[in-house]
């Protein structure tokens, strides 16, 4: 780790605060939102303000989108600098490079965060307190820091930081600042209350949505049903009748890979602004893109057939395989999904007459929107201020920018601060959404032992689709680490991960779990299919293929808190699976039952070793969301795209989960000492192949198809 | 446009709107109370839940011409001057994620408990059922329920000894 501790660089940083001292750490910046960490260098910048008045705050770089984040993150520097989040201030981080990377991405928050958090917050008290120490004239043993003040030991008198922090701004920024033991913990690891609670259940809470700024007008956007098509007609006549309509121009959609037309609705409210758009009459060309999704599910059946560019391999797989007489192949498939964030994409963006733009929206990544409304517009990024506000929702959909933009481009058309916002129906059927992809699986056993397993990945790839960052007949090398063995840990003895790349022009995006989501459903399908092969119970081949001892950890706990090793009641089954993903370690054991001619799931039971985590509570709630929102993507979620349009269009077609279907649900997590891992997606990939587990213990019915239908079994 | 004169939590408000703009829009953009939310605007999200004459109604689908004298209660009106115990249950229990949803919910947590303050499970989940939320918070809002129905109870007994 490399600090710029120079004083003038230092003191350079205190023209944020005034009087007051700015002190801080840059984060180790992973830059990829898949969770495979790549160091970046470290600059000197302010996470933490304290004001001569006493007044701290803290900057919490990601964003919050219901993870947590607002105060998780600030607890890393609190936990060090010896406050309460009680006491402090807590503010989002607006781009700005002085913070690094920003992202609420990857399950990474507290991952990238845990040291260099720390370090900014040890830092900074190491300076309060050497700081007390020359006003009192005292040894630094004698001074202990606590509550947003230093005790003096002796005497017991105390100093606000407030009082100190003047002194302690012209004192050097300690390089190794020591770092509290994890066992003199107060805040990190304890279930604490959210502070950001209350305002979300008084409706104080303030959405990118809620964003209100003046002389302020509306916007919705009419863009093409087919995606892509170019607009041949605009017949706005009836619209312009409409009271309150101020304007129609046509616009765009850019995508990170390329741009759609599109024709705006200006107008004095959002309501008006839609019943403008009733009114347009737009006719389109034809478009010629691929988006069919059974046109892309049939071609990834038919590259099923051919062998697949390898990226990984142990001994000899096809040889091994070729010999063996005990062997199996399936395919299975998962679908397109809508992230369907309950607060629709919405952006209020002010382009002003400077060449300067302001944005408030609920984006994940505050230094993305900075640098993409740069690169758009062509300006330094200094001209561009960014209000991240809360999200309502996001799980991979709201660090797409095209809304961002799309909101940036109207306003520098009519010079006036617009909010866009997107109905429901833009939502799901514009997409981006997560891919369908499918998993072509073959196995081999003898004696006790699985002999061998290939997982042959076949689909489109975030990489090639928007970065166009995959060659012919390469296959997308993040999404084989993602499936590998290397992170599933089974010890088989020939292996082989290849991917083969089907195109298609349905936008796609990361979806909570990523690549997780996809590929545990057939790789933890299959191992159970190889346990029936062996006739071993599934979850004994796993801990006989795992040397793991975190592996088997999670999976004896998940036997013990799901009975497992009791027989079921008749008419009931249980099935487990378990996945690696965001350096987390999550399995469950889902309990189906027969009611009637239908499949009920009667209960749930995750565990998760994510390592140290922050606040066991949202850890908590991360599992049960990962349950939830995987339940229901394994049950009812499904988008297609039939006749050059997207067939669901709000959620009486895009189904997801109620609670009156919410099964009994339980979570478990493993307490230990390891660096931390992601929280917020582990515990999702388990679900789908857990339950597609249960269903063949109860039923014999081996389901390779994504969603399952419960009432057809 | 016509005028109109409604009163949102105990407070008259006059707006001038198109007959036929749904409550939910006049709540948000004309009153500029923003606790409620629009989700889908085809009331299939519950999202945009209040209490009109006390009966909890989509009000995305409710034109503001039909409001007429009847009372309307918002998120924001809910508790009056102290948290509604549904609200109390909800930071108890750190219901919220995102929380984005949470406004509906809790709105139509409070009318269920109105109706019954002391609602089975069943009940319970069928009540609920319009409310989606993509966060996963469910299991928390059917405890959260059972817990605010637990200081209904108590502050009941309170008031009548």
């Amino acid at each position: 780790m490399s600090v710029k501790s120079s004083r003038r660089v230092f003191l350079k940083q205190s023209w944020l605060i005034g009087s007051g001292l700015a002190i801080g750490f840059s984060p180790v910046a992973a830059n990829t939102l898949a969770g495979r960490t790549e160091l970046e260098k470290f600059e000197l910048t302010p996470f933490i303000i304290i004001g001569t008045d006493g007044i701290i705050t803290l900057i919490n770089k990601n964003p919050d989108m219901g993870q947590g984040s607002i105060q998780a993150i600030p607890t890393l520097i609190a936990e060090e600098l010896e406050v309460d989040l009680e006491q402090v201030k807590i503010i989002q981080s607006n781009g700005d490079e002085k913070y690094g990377l920003q992202i609420s991405g990857g399950s990474g928050g507290v991952v990238r965060a845990w040291e260099p958090l720390r370090k900014a917050g040890a830092a900074a008290r190491q300076m309060l307190i050497s700081a007390a120490a020359q006003t009192w004239n005292i040894p630094l043993e004698n001074c202990k820091a606590e509550k947003g003040e230093v005790l003096n030991l002796l005497t017991k008198e105390k100093l606000n930081y407030g009082k100190l922090v003047t002194a302690a701004s012209l004192l050097e920024v300690p390089q190794n600042p020591v770092l509290k033991e994890r066992s003199e913990f107060r805040l990190i690891g304890k279930t604490t209350k959210r502070l950001d609670v209350p305002d979300r259940v008084l409706g104080k809470a303030r959405y990118g949505i809620d964003i209100e700024i003046p002389g302020m007008v509306y916007a919705c956007i009419l863009h093409s049903p087919s995606l892509y098509s170019k607009i041949k007609n605009v017949d706005d006549y009836e619209a312009r009748k409409i009271k309150g309509v101020l304007d129609i121009i046509k616009c765009e959609r850019p995508m990170p890979h390329r741009k759609m037309e599109a024709v705006a609705v200006i107008a004095s409210n959002f309501w008006v602004a839609m019943q403008g758009r009733k009114l347009l009459n737009v006719t389109w060309e034809d478009a010629p893109d691929q988006i069919e999704s059974a046109d892309y599910v049939r071609r990834m059946y038919a590259a099923a057939k051919e062998p697949g560019p390898v990226q990984a391999e142990k001994g000899n797989f096809d040889l091994a395989y070729t010999k063996s007489n005990t062997k199996i192949e399936s395919i299975y498939e998962s679908n397109f999904l809508a992230h369907a964030s309950m607060e629709p994409e919405n952006t209020v963006a002010h382009v002003k007459n400077d060449g300067t733009v302001e944005v408030w929206v609920p984006y994940q990544s505050p230094d993305w929107a900075k640098g993409e409304i740069a690169k758009y517009f062509e300006i330094p990024a200094e001209k561009v201020t960014v209000n991240i506000t809360l999200l309502g929702g996001s799980f991979g959909r709201k660090s797409y920018s095209d809304f961002l933009l799309e909101a940036c481009i109207l306003s520098r058309k009519i010079q006036k601060p617009v909010k866009l916002v997107w109905s429901r129906e833009d939502d799901l059927t514009q997409g981006p959404y997560r891919p369908a992809m499918l998993s072509r699986l073959q196995g081999m056993v003898a004696g006790k032992k699985v002999m061998g397993m290939h997982h042959h990945a076949i689909g489109e790839t975030f990489v090639a689709q928007i970065y166009g960052g995959l060659k012919p007949g390469e296959p997308d090398a993040g999404l084989c680490g993602e499936i590998s063995f290397d992170n599933s840990k089974y010890n088989f003895e020939n292996t082989k991960i290849s991917h083969t790349r089907v195109s298609t022009d349905i936008p796609i995006m990361w979806w909570r779990s990523v690549w997780g989501g996809n590929f545990a459903w057939g790789q933890e399908c299959f191992v159970d299919e190889l346990s029936h092969l062996l006739k071993v119970d599934p979850l004994q081949l796993r801990l006989d293929s795992l040397e793991d001892e975190r592996y088997r950890h999670v999976l004896k706990l998940l036997a013990e808190k799901s009975n497992y090793y009791q027989p079921s009641p008749n008419g009931e089954a249980r099935g487990i699976a378990m996945w690696k993903s965001f350096g987390s370690i999550s399995a469950a054991c889902v309990t189906v039952a027969r009611k009637n001619s239908k499949i009920h799931i009667k209960k749930v039971v995750s565990v998760l070793d994510c390592g140290l985590f922050v606040n066991e509570d949202m850890v908590k709630a991360q599992m049960e969301g990962c349950i939830i929102m995987g339940l229901s993507a394994a049950t009812k979620e499904e988008i297609s795209f039939s006749n050059k349009k997207c067939d669901q269009t709000n959620f009486h077609q895009y189904k997801i989960l109620r609670l009156n279907e919410l099964p009994e649900i339980g979570t478990y997590i493993i307490a230990n000492e390891i660096a931390p891992g992601g929280v917020g997606e582990p515990p999702l990939p388990p679900i789908a192949p857990a339950l597609g587990n249960a269903i063949y213990n109860l039923s014999g019915k081996r389901i390779r198809k994504l969603p399952i239908s419960l009432d057809d079994i | 446009m016509s005028g109109f004169q409604v009163q949102i939590n105990n407070r008259p408000y006059k707006v001038e709107a198109d007959p036929a703009m749904p409550l939910l829009w006049v709540i948000r953009d004309l009153v500029g109370l923003k606790g409620t939310k629009y989700g889908c605007g085809l009331g299939l999200c519950g999202a945009c839940t209040v209490h009109l004459a006390g009966k909890p109604v989509r009000s995305c689908l409710i034109t503001i011409s039909s409001v007429k004298e009847k009372k309307i209660t918002t998120i924001e009106g809910l508790g009056g001057e102290t948290l509604h115990p549904v609200q109390e249950a909800w930071i108890e229990l750190q219901v919220p994620q995102c929380g984005y949803c949470q406004s509906g919910q809790i709105m139509s947590a409070a009318a269920l408990l109105a109706k019954n303050p002391q609602p089975g499970p069943e009940e319970t989940r069928t009540a609920m059922s319009g409310n989606l939320c993509r966060c996963g918070t469910y299991d928390r809002i059917g405890k959260g329920i059972a817990l605010a129905s637990q200081k209904l109870m108590n502050s009941k007994k309170t008031n009548e000894h």
